[in-house]
């Protein structure tokens, strides 16, 4: 509140109330519930014949847009290398002194862990057919890994197979898609593989390879930031 | 108040971005300065996905037994660009958190003024 009552505050606000009065006026413009983009309908229209998996935001996702999700990928990739790149020159290592967790944190933690990885593989194996997919099924396996270090003290997670299972994963993605230019068709990343039928588990093409290749991927990113930050405060 | 409950879902994203560039231009702690982005993240967010929103539409999903019919679903386009989005804005914060904590080994302090000498 101090800061809002300073001149600069003042400043802010006023132009800040002069963007916000610019995007209103012309976000009201936009009639609210009535999505009229073409290229939507289009993917409404034609993504169950053209890609065989019922969840349409995963025809996008490793389908339609995948070269995209490629660029997605590289970005959340240089932003975990920038992370221990820059945590990796630390100079400070003072070894604290580190409070055992309770027992219900502990006990939770051993309980708990395998049960969030089941949830995950669960959420990007299925990514085709159900809610869920790629990447929230790594953001959930990374959460997982959270819990281990804040309960199970001692566990770690190895760096290295970290590092291996997502460089591995990544290059697969890439593998898939070449493979795809060279079997399938004339681009990048075409669903190569037979479609199957509809509602299995088998089906859609490569996409559930993608989504397991995504998920691993953001897996052991996440798992890497959470043990770099807490290697960090150690 | 028939503007309101027709716009509510922009109203609400602008007032997260509003509330999200306040935080930055005016706070000077730098783990509510990285607070605010992810604040002014999450407006962006909810404004994506309200633009596909359709009224009384059912998610862009097919299943066995229910008759959805394509133009009953909501566009599936925003909702596959936020959902990477969220991702990556969560991975964008681990790394301004980090070059936080580099920054409180270097000064012994998070207050932006003391760093930098001067605010704006």
């Amino acid at each position: 509140m101090r800061d809002i009552l300073s001149f600069r505050g003042f400043v802010a606000l006023f132009l800040l109330g002069i963007i916000v009065a610019g995007i209103s006026s012309a976000v009201g413009q936009i009639p609210f519930g009535q999505p009229d983009s073409e290229v939507g309908q289009l993917y409404l229209e034609n993504g169950l014949q053209d890609t065989g998996a019922p969840n349409l935001v995963t025809s996008v996702v490793a389908g339609y847009r995948a070269l995209d999700t490629l660029g997605e990928v590289v970005v959340l990739f240089v932003a975990a290398t920038g992370l221990s790149a820059v945590l990796a020159t630390s100079k400070r290592r003072v070894e604290r002194e580190l409070e055992d967790a309770s027992l219900v944190l502990k006990t939770g933690c051993r309980i708990f862990f395998p049960l969030i990885l089941l949830f995950g593989a669960y959420l990007f194996i299925h990514g085709h057919l159900t809610p869920g997919g790629g990447f929230q099924g790594g953001a959930v396996i990374g959460s997982a890994f959270l819990l281990v270090y804040l309960g199970c003290s001692g566990r770690r997670v190895s760096a290295d197979a970290a590092g291996a299972i997502e460089s591995l994963s990544g290059f697969g993605f890439v593998f898939l898609g070449l493979l795809g230019l060279l079997v399938g068709g004339s681009y990048f990343l075409s669903n190569f593989l037979p479609k199957g039928d509809l509602y299995e588990l088998i089906s859609a093409g490569i996409f559930p390879l993608i989504y397991i290749l995504i998920g691993l991927k953001v897996g052991s990113e996440f798992a890497g930031i959470v043990d770099s930050m807490i290697e960090e405060s150690k | 108040m028939i503007f309101l409950s027709e716009y509510i879902y922009y109203i609400g994203a602008i007032g997260l971005i509003f509330i999200g560039l306040l935080i930055v231009l005016v706070k000077r702690n730098l783990i509510k300065v990285v607070i605010g982005i992810n604040v002014l993240d999450t407006g962006v967010n909810l404004f994506l996905i309200s633009s596909g929103y359709l009224k009384g539409g059912t998610a862009p999903i097919y299943s066995p037994g229910s008759d959805a019919a394509p133009s009953t679903m909501v566009d599936p386009v925003p909702q596959a660009l936020v959902l990477t989005a969220i991702v990556i804005g969560a991975s964008v914060l681990a790394l301004a958190l980090s070059l936080g904590i580099k920054l409180y080994d270097h000064y012994e302090t998070l207050d932006l003024e003391e760093i930098r000498g001067q605010r704006w």
